[in-house]
């Protein structure tokens, strides 16, 4: 059959074509063409045919005129002396076959349109095909799910070569649905395994794709039956372990676990270390597997150590992993780049949590308030209006480590007697120490800092002061918190202004020149 | 006991009346009138008000009211005329008696003005005395008639008002009887005697004119006659005459100066002239203040309460912010024989700063302005079209002028040069854009000129408007140095010259310019906060914004401890110096820049700045080579190792010996210009050098600080590796060498730290708790506006029962009043009846009499 140039005309021929098909057996050739138009170079043909194919195959699966079962090789069918029908059936499978590999290719197409085209195709397949399985049940109520073409489907997201974060967030609807998310699960699992035997240098973006579809998944909190499924099903059986959430979290499990085997990149680690304490842990069939790869990331040390802390910390509380030299291992973390990190806001926070028990040893938060007192040294205002009220809960939590404070008939010192160098909080001496740097640090230059650190000259008052509201806080709400302090009279200079770096003997003077 | 108390009681009632007809006796009431309306229950807190009533009284007040108004109403209730007094203001207590007069006064005239013919234009309006005509007057012509009338007058006075006012009837009547013997029997009615007497006033007064217009007649004739004899007589009258006229415009010029002198203003005795050592110590007496004002500020004392206490305000105050803080008049003051116009220090500098060249304009400027000499247009290019406002405007520039110093021939060149001239009167610009227009492409001493003659043209004192106009200007200014600092090559000597004015208008509007200080360093912020959201970290930003926190620091006190502007903008460099990592060497000028005018910011009030010690740490350490480091640890933004982590590393041996130590460009920060490798090497040596000088500095600074070594450990193991290093010049290795070993020097002894004993704690004083208690009888339990609404409701209700009880009584006044009314008429009608029949009965009697009579004849 003849067809004009151009996508208008390609879609009345392909129009024509799916007619002819669906009319008569006889007309079946067609599919030929039409499957050619599905590798055109144009997009617009190419979007025609995918939805030609679509309603063509819908239809052929909803009249059962696909093969069903193990499908024999065509060549072998054509050759023998079976029925017309049955060779029908068998070719027309094939074709089916040759057109949800094309559409699995599709998925890497240049143009989003396409891919997205494409999926939604492939899933809609998906779902005929659970309907109408096209393998023969072994028995009453067998669960059939298309394996094979979700296979196809999730190779084709996990793509090794381009970055498919916008084509994920689509798919992620489908994720709604329990059996989607458990076969997901399932096959994640195995592409990944399949990956890593591969080829032991995988590119990035594959992790990324991997990392952004994991990331998507997440399971129901309680154990209530699974029943929302995107194949329609007559009746949900018990007996399937698609409805029990339980199974859903075994393939969870496996799906993380064959994820974090792999070594992973650095921004990757980051990212899942993120989201471990909130989105994997509380799912997993048993949370305590991922104690080797937490403890792992805490002894990488730097940010690595400060996100592994949190999931470390889920772990100890509900899970009651007894882990040697915690904190030993949390003073060792605090060094003066603990105030200028990302993660500022959630490691005080848990550091808070840490140091909140009031059973630990005097000697431990002495040695933490006197580490954090030095570090404050180098911190800018914002962290610093967080760390001083947290260093003087510290000491209010514990009476014993007042003395850093307040030492009446103390001797006095040539230097000071703790030892920054130290790492372990035993035998850093802070409790032989003061709190100077608070002292130095009433003469810093902004206001409210200076009013924070000259808390200690009085004696502590009892209740708490909540840092919760100032652990987010950045340099840009402290600015605006100064300039919107409402009407204030204006102070002026009264040296009178003599040029742009001013006197003779100022330092801008001393140093700069304006040409 | 009982006779006597009936007897008191007697007495009381015999005195009732008399009181009662007094009025509302309150001294005294009549107990028998007095009615006690007894209360069963003493109730605390409630207010009788009518436990004592005096009802008879009150009834008669009443009934005595009604029939005044009432009843008279009611009897006139049928009539249609009415008295009404037309005398003005009669019953306008407002207007006092002169007043009055004078207003009553004027309607007569009026009224006499209005009945003349309307078509009489030249008639003027005739001034009297006494109902005299002054022109009559003057003639004294009229004595002799006057006498006359007096006389006639005083006779027909006397019987016209025997006439009018009733009293004479004995005049009357004689009168009455002479016309009944003159005229006949009839006795004339009153109206026919007043119309008669009417007639004859009339007829009198009509004679009266005639005469005196024949007298006026005779002597004008007499007048002329005598003209005419008169020039016949001698030559010399008509010139006296014109003498006369003469003398009479042309006043003595020696009255004319007396009475001038005697208006003259006098002399206002002014102050002492204040010999110069006063003066320098007045100034140092305001100085030391202020600096006492600022270390106050500085130590963050009182910040409340001076925040707390209202300023004075003066009732005439009009709220417009005008403060005659500063007296804008000027006492006339002599400085080496020149006039010295200038007071204010700050206007002094402005004159210093703008040289000699402004000063010369300006008095060329008063040639080219004087109306007398400028002949020609050319020196108001623009404006010449208003010439009055223009020299409106032109005040102030007149104050500052001495008069008489432009000589003739300068005043000559002076003309020539107007033609190049800028104009003298700027308006004050409306957007940034005008500001730019009319700024762009001048010289820089040109768009100083500019500047300065904008606001001296519109200096609040001239007009309403100006102040307003003012604070926009100084936003735009603040506009144009950023934009003058972002061009390329920034102009920053224009910057340098134009902060004297930002200073001086700063001055002037604290608030309004520290508003646009703080939106300019908003923009700032917002930009770079964006960035370090969007990217994590942020780039430098250029130059305009570090000119902006230098201005700050030269327009506000940055030693406060807290201020509304300083405060943000130190908060907006701890962002650069912490979140802006280091790229290239024009971002170490900047950032030395930013540190620089950190330290300067705290050079007063000595304040600890952590992120400078670490940033110059990491500026030095970029000087270093790349190592493992010992004992100090780098923050952010600077790396260990890295792209950036050697960019002040020299490494070429003759361009370190032929370094030679200078300052940096603040151009360089903009850009820095294709530069041979050698002057790269000698910028980044000068870069390690300020760095180094800085620290030291620093150093100084902080030795008082407990925690003195802590902070200073991390520099002294870079400075060691500095010195191991030995690959700087000799002047940078001393430099170090002397920090090291000011920070060795520096022993201190660690106090250990005591909290400062707190009071003790007092113990708890249960103070009662007082709670309003709600009265009896007031509507409780709802808002304020609910009560109000209440009340009002209740009032309307007693008001309009009050009123019902009112009319109803007056109806009940009325129905009475009718009522006997109607049994007066009755009576009468009965007493007439019966009279009737009285006489009837008579007549019937006489007439039976009489027929009995008849019958008995």
């Amino acid at each position: 059959m003849e067809r004009e140039p151009g996508p208008e005309g390609a879609r009345r021929a392909l129009g024509r074509w799916l007619e002819a098909v669906l009319a008569s057996r006889g007309q079946a050739n067609a599919v030929f063409d039409i499957l050619a138009v599905l590798q055109s170079e144009d997009q617009e043909e190419v979007r025609e045919a995918v939805r030609t194919c679509s309603r063509l195959f819908g239809a052929l699966l909803e009249r059962g005129e696909l093969f069903v079962g193990q499908l024999p090789s065509e060549e072998t069918v054509m050759a023998g002396s079976r029925g017309a029908m049955r060779k029908y059936q068998v070719w027309m499978r094939h074709r089916y076959h040759s057109c949800c590999n094309r559409l699995g290719e599709l998925l890497a197409h240049s143009s989003f349109q396409v891919k997205e085209l494409a999926l939604s195709t492939l899933m809609k397949f998906v779902q005929l095909e659970g309907t109408h399985p096209l393998e023969k049940p072994k028995w009453e109520g067998n669960y059939l799910f298309p394996r094979k073409l979700f296979k196809v489907v999730l190779g084709g997201l996990l793509s090794p070569e381009e970055d498919h974060s916008l084509l994920l967030s689509q798919f992620r609807e489908h994720l709604e649905y329990d059996d989607i998310r458990y076969h997901t699960m399932q096959a994640a699992a195995d592409a990944l395994a399949r990956v890593a035997d591969r080829d032991p240098e995988v590119s990035l973006t594959f992790w990324n794709n991997a990392f952004t579809l994991l990331s998507a998944v997440s399971l129901p909190r309680q154990g209530r039956n699974l029943s929302n499924f995107y194949v329609p099903r007559s009746g949900p059986s018990d007996k399937w372990k698609v409805a029990h959430l339980r199974e859903h979290r075994k393939a969870f499990q496996a799906m993380w676990l064959s994820f974090l085997k792999h070594k992973l990149p650095l921004s990757l680690y980051k990212k899942v270390l993120v989201i471990t304490h909130d989105a994997i842990l509380p799912h997993m069939a048993q949370p305590t597997l991922l104690i080797d790869f937490l403890s792992s990331a805490y002894d990488l040390g730097g940010a690595v150590s400060l996100l592994a802390l949190n999931g470390l910390f889920v772990l100890m509380h509900k899970h009651n992993l007894e882990y040697p030299d915690f904190y030993r291992k949390l003073y060792g973390l605090l060094d003066p780049s603990i105030f200028h990190v990302k993660y500022r806001a959630r490691f005080f926070h848990l550091a808070d949590l840490f140091l909140s028990s009031s059973h630990l040893p005097a000697y431990l938060v002495a040695a933490f308030a006197k580490r954090l007192a030095r570090l404050a040294l180098t911190a800018p205002p914002e962290a610093l209006l967080m760390v001083l009220p947290f260093i003087c809960n510290l000491l209010r939590r514990h009476p014993a480590c007042r003395v850093l404070v307040h030492r009446p008939q103390g001797p006095e010192l040539d230097a000071d007697p703790y030892d920054p160098a130290e790492e372990d909080p035993a035998k850093s001496r802070a409790l032989e120490s003061c709190l100077w740097e608070l002292q130095a640090l009433q003469r810093h230059y902004h206001p409210e800092v200076s009013k924070a650190a000259s808390v200690i000259n009085q004696v502590l008052s009892v209740p708490e002061v909540s840092i919760a509201p100032l652990l987010e806080l950045t340099a840009y709400e402290l600015f605006e918190q100064d300039l919107n302090k409402g009407p204030r009279p204006v102070p002026l200079e009264f040296v009178p202004a003599q040029g742009l770096l001013g006197r003779q003997d100022d330092l801008c003077t001393q140093h700069f020149t304006l040409s | 006991m009982g006779k006597a108390k009936a007897a008191g009681a007697r007495r009381k009632a015999s005195g009732a009346p008399s009181g009662a007809r007094r009025g509302p006796a309150k001294a005294c009431p009549n107990p028998f009138e007095v009615k006690v309306n007894r209360q069963k229950f003493q109730i605390l807190g409630r207010k009788t008000r009518h436990d004592v009533g005096l009802p008879g009284v009150s009834r008669a007040r009443a009934i005595r009211k009604r029939t005044q108004t009432l009843l008279k109403e009611y009897k006139e209730r049928d009539k249609s005329n009415v008295f009404r007094d037309k005398r003005f203001g009669e019953y306008n207590s407002n207007i006092s008696a002169e007043e009055k007069m004078m207003k009553r006064f004027a309607l007569e005239q009026q009224r006499h003005h209005e009945k003349k013919s309307i078509y009489n234009l030249n008639e003027d309006e005739e001034l009297t005395h006494y109902g005299q005509s002054l022109a009559d007057i003057e003639k004294h012509n009229d004595i002799v008639d006057s006498d006359s009338d007096v006389e006639e007058r005083g006779t027909l006075s006397a019987e016209l008002t025997a006439s009018h006012f009733g009293g004479g009837s004995r005049l009357l009547h004689p009168k009455t009887f002479q016309q009944e013997g003159e005229e006949g029997e009839q006795p004339k009615s009153r109206k026919e005697l007043i119309e008669e007497l009417i007639a004859k006033s009339k007829q009198e007064k009509r004679e009266r004119q005639a005469q005196r217009e024949d007298a006026l007649e005779l002597t004008e004739k007499l007048d002329q006659d005598w003209k005419e004899i008169q020039t016949l007589l001698s030559h010399k009258t008509p010139k006296s005459e014109n003498r006369d006229k003469k003398e009479k415009p042309k006043p003595d010029a020696y009255d004319m100066m007396v009475r001038e002198l005697g208006f003259e203003m006098k002399a206002q005795p002014s102050n002492r002239m204040k010999t110069e050592e006063e003066l320098a110590h007045e100034e140092q007496e305001r100085l030391r203040k202020l600096e006492a004002e600022r270390l106050r500020r500085m130590l963050g004392k009182d910040e409340d309460e001076n925040f707390k206490k209202p300023k004075h305000m003066s009732a005439d105050d009009l709220n417009d912010g005008f403060v005659l803080d500063k007296d804008d008049r000027r006492l006339l003051s002599y400085k080496d024989g020149k006039m010295n116009v200038e007071e204010d220090v700050q206007e002094e500098q402005r004159q210093e700063a703008s040289g000699d060249k402004s000063e010369e304009d300006e008095s060329e400027g008063s040639s080219g302005e004087d109306p007398e000499e400028s002949d020609g247009p050319e020196s108001h290019s623009d404006l010449a079209s208003d010439v009055e406002s223009e020299e409106e405007n032109e005040k102030p520039e007149k104050e500052h002028q001495s008069p008489g110093k432009a000589s003739i021939t300068r005043g000559q060149k002076a003309r020539n040069a107007a033609s190049t001239e800028l104009p003298y009167t700027f308006a004050a610009p409306e957007s940034y854009e005008e500001l730019r227009s009319l700024l762009s492409g001048r010289s820089m001493e040109e768009q100083l000129l500019v500047v300065e003659r904008i606001q001296k043209c519109n200096h609040p004192s001239l007009a309403v408007g100006n102040k307003a106009k003012l604070e926009k200007l100084f936003g735009f200014l603040l506009e144009y140095v950023g934009d003058l600092a972002t061009d390329d090559p920034p102009d920053l000597r224009v910057i340098d010259k134009l902060v004297v004015q930002l200073y001086s208008l700063c001055q002037m509007f604290p608030e309004s310019a520290s508003d646009s200080v703080k939106f300019v360093l908003r923009d700032a912020m917002h930009e770079m906060e964006e960035m370090i959201e969007n990217k994590g970290r942020a780039a430098l930003p250029g130059l305009d914004v570090l000119i902006y926190l230098k201005i700050v620091g030269l327009l506000f006190p940055t030693s406060d401890f807290w201020h509304p502007v300083v405060t943000p903008a130190l908060v907006c460099m701890s962002q650069l110096l912490t979140k802006c990592p280091v790229l290239s060497l024009q971002d170490v000028v900047k950032g030395l820049f930013v540190c620089c005018l950190f330290l300067e910011y705290v050079s007063l009030s000595q304040r600890f700045i952590p992120e400078l010690v670490n940033y110059i740490l990491g500026i030095l350490y970029m000087a270093t080579p790349n190592k493992q480091s010992q004992g100090y640890a780098l923050v952010h933004p600077f790396r260990a190792r890295g792209k950036n982590s050697e960019l002040l590393l020299v490494s070429d041996r003759e361009d370190v010996a032929t370094w030679q130590r200078s300052s940096l460009s603040l151009r360089w920060a903009s850009g820095l210009r294709t530069q041979t490798a050698t002057e790269a090497n000698h910028i980044r040596l000068s870069c390690v050098a300020v760095g180094l000088s800085l620290l030291k500095h620093c150093v100084l600074m902080y030795s008082t600080l407990p925690s003195f070594h802590a902070i200073t450990t991390p520099l002294r193991a870079l400075l060691t590796e500095h010195l191991v290093d030995c690959s700087h010049p000799r002047e940078l290795q001393e430099l170090s060498q002397s920090i090291l070993t000011e920070m060795e020097n520096q022993k201190q002894l660690h106090r250990p730290l005591t909290c400062e004993k707190s009071k003790p704690v007092p113990l708890k004083l249960f103070t009662p708790r007082l709670v309003k208690v709600l009265e009896f009888g007031k509507k409780q339990g709802s808002s304020k506006e609910e009560q109000e609404r209440k009340k009002l409701i209740h009032k309307h209700k007693r008001e309009f029962k009050g009123a019902v009880r009112e009319i109803r009584k007056d109806n009940q006044f009325l129905a009475r009043m009718q009522l006997s009314e109607i049994m007066e008429r009755d009576a009468e009608r009965k007493r007439k009846v019966r009279q009737l029949f009285n006489s009837l009965a008579t007549q019937e009697g006489e007439w039976k009499a009489l027929k009995r009579k008849k019958f008995k004849k």
